[in-house]
């Protein structure tokens, strides 16, 4: 029950951030696809959008601190039974899926901010607007926060591909490390 | 023969004095005397009123013959402005103006009708047009008001107006439902044209 990474396994932040965010993810995705079709007089109307914009930004700051924790607390090494291919492919997946991670909060934090208005998370703080008035912002914003949320979760889906891929044909540790086990 | 030749070209020399007389007139957007304000109610509780950042339009007009007037007026509908991000995002889809679809918003006039003075002396008719939103044509009928003319202090020549208008968001094609109490919109345009040198 170690916290930090070691050479052998992930400690619990590491487990614990990968897969808070992959909830809040399909989460996210999910209430964000439902909450545009409301009507105007649904409940969920204004509600919806709400937690939406709270979960991302909490969601964007436990991001700033997973990267940061991999340089507190590195990953352990890839497993030595994967291929070349394998470790070069991974890399760079994981590289485009944080990448994708960001510019889709990033995106989302523009439509709302676009007329220099910040963002409420619940009743908690609130998130100032920093760059505002750029041109159609909210909309152009807009249509990448939808598309990259696509391709995000597109990976998303592939990268947990990969991950039975290697519990169930490769039969390494590759998933049960990602739940705790030791390499 | 020569008498009859006369009177025509005297009438047509006439006529042609009266049409030179209209000035023409381009609504002040550089110094943004222009506006478009809407009105639409709010669960029937209060009304939300926004504008149009981007707007521009071309006149003809002459205080002694309003009834030759002529007037067309184009909105940037992407420029929608009600002070509220998301809003202004949400009316700019596909639940209402479709600016991807649709950028552009014109008014053109089609006949004016002097209807006397208001309250205050101002010449007032009723101008006849076109207005067309999200690709939908219907004749609308604005109220307007000529409220002054004359040299500006930069050296320039100005007239303005105001109008107002009713419109139906039922009538402008499929738009989101708000309630019945939100089909109606209430526009508002005041402008100032410069006279052509």
């Amino acid at each position: 029950m170690q916290l930090r990474n070691s050479s052998s396994r992930y400690g619990w932040v590491s487990i614990f951030m990968h897969w808070g965010v992959a909830l809040a993810v399909f989460g996210l995705f999910a209430l964000g696809l439902w909450m545009v079709g409301l009507g105007y007089y649904d409940p969920w109307r204004k509600a919806g959008p709400d937690l939406h914009k709270s979960i991302g930004l909490i969601l964007l700051g436990v991001m700033v601190l997973r990267v940061l924790w991999r340089f507190v607390s590195p990953p352990p090494p890839t497993l030595s039974s994967y291929s070349r291919m394998t470790r070069l492919g991974a890399k760079f997946g994981h590289g485009f899926l944080y990448l994708c991670l960001f510019a889709v909060m990033i995106a989302g934090y523009l439509i709302s901010t676009a007329e220099g208005v910040g963002i409420p998370v619940f009743d908690w703080f609130e998130v100032p607007a920093l760059i505002s008035g750029l041109p159609d912002q909210a909309d152009n914003a807009g249509a990448i926060h939808l598309y990259l949320a696509w391709v995000l979760v597109i990976f998303s889906g592939l990268h947990a591909l990969a991950a039975l891929k290697h519990h169930f044909i490769d039969r390494d540790v590759t998933l049960k490390r990602m739940l705790g086990r030791k390499a | 023969m020569l008498k009859k030749t006369l009177a025509a070209l005297a009438i047509g020399s006439a006529l042609l004095s009266a049409n030179v007389m209209a000035a023409d007139y381009t609504v002040d957007k550089q110094g943004q005397h222009a506006f478009v304000n809407f009105k639409i109610s709010h669960l029937g509780y209060s009304y939300i009123t926004g504008t149009f950042k981007d707007i521009d339009g071309t006149f003809s007009f002459d205080a002694a013959k309003p009834e030759d007037s002529k007037i067309e007026f184009n909105v940037n509908t992407a420029s929608v402005f009600t002070n509220n991000a998301e809003r202004d995002k949400h009316i700019s889809s596909k639940d209402f103006l479709k600016v991807a679809d649709f950028p552009k918003a014109t008014f053109k006039s089609t006949s004016v009708k002097s209807t006397g003075k208001n309250a205050a002396g101002k010449d007032t008719a009723d101008v006849t047009g076109d207005l067309t939103i999200a690709g939908v044509t219907k004749p609308v009928v604005v109220k307007a008001t000529f409220l002054g003319e004359g040299k500006d202090p930069w050296g320039g020549y100005r007239a303005g107006f105001e109008g107002t208008t009713s419109i139906k968001r039922s009538d402008f094609g499929k738009m989101m439902d708000l309630g019945p109490q939100s089909d109606a919109v209430d526009l508002y345009v005041t402008f100032e044209g410069v006279k052509a040198k």
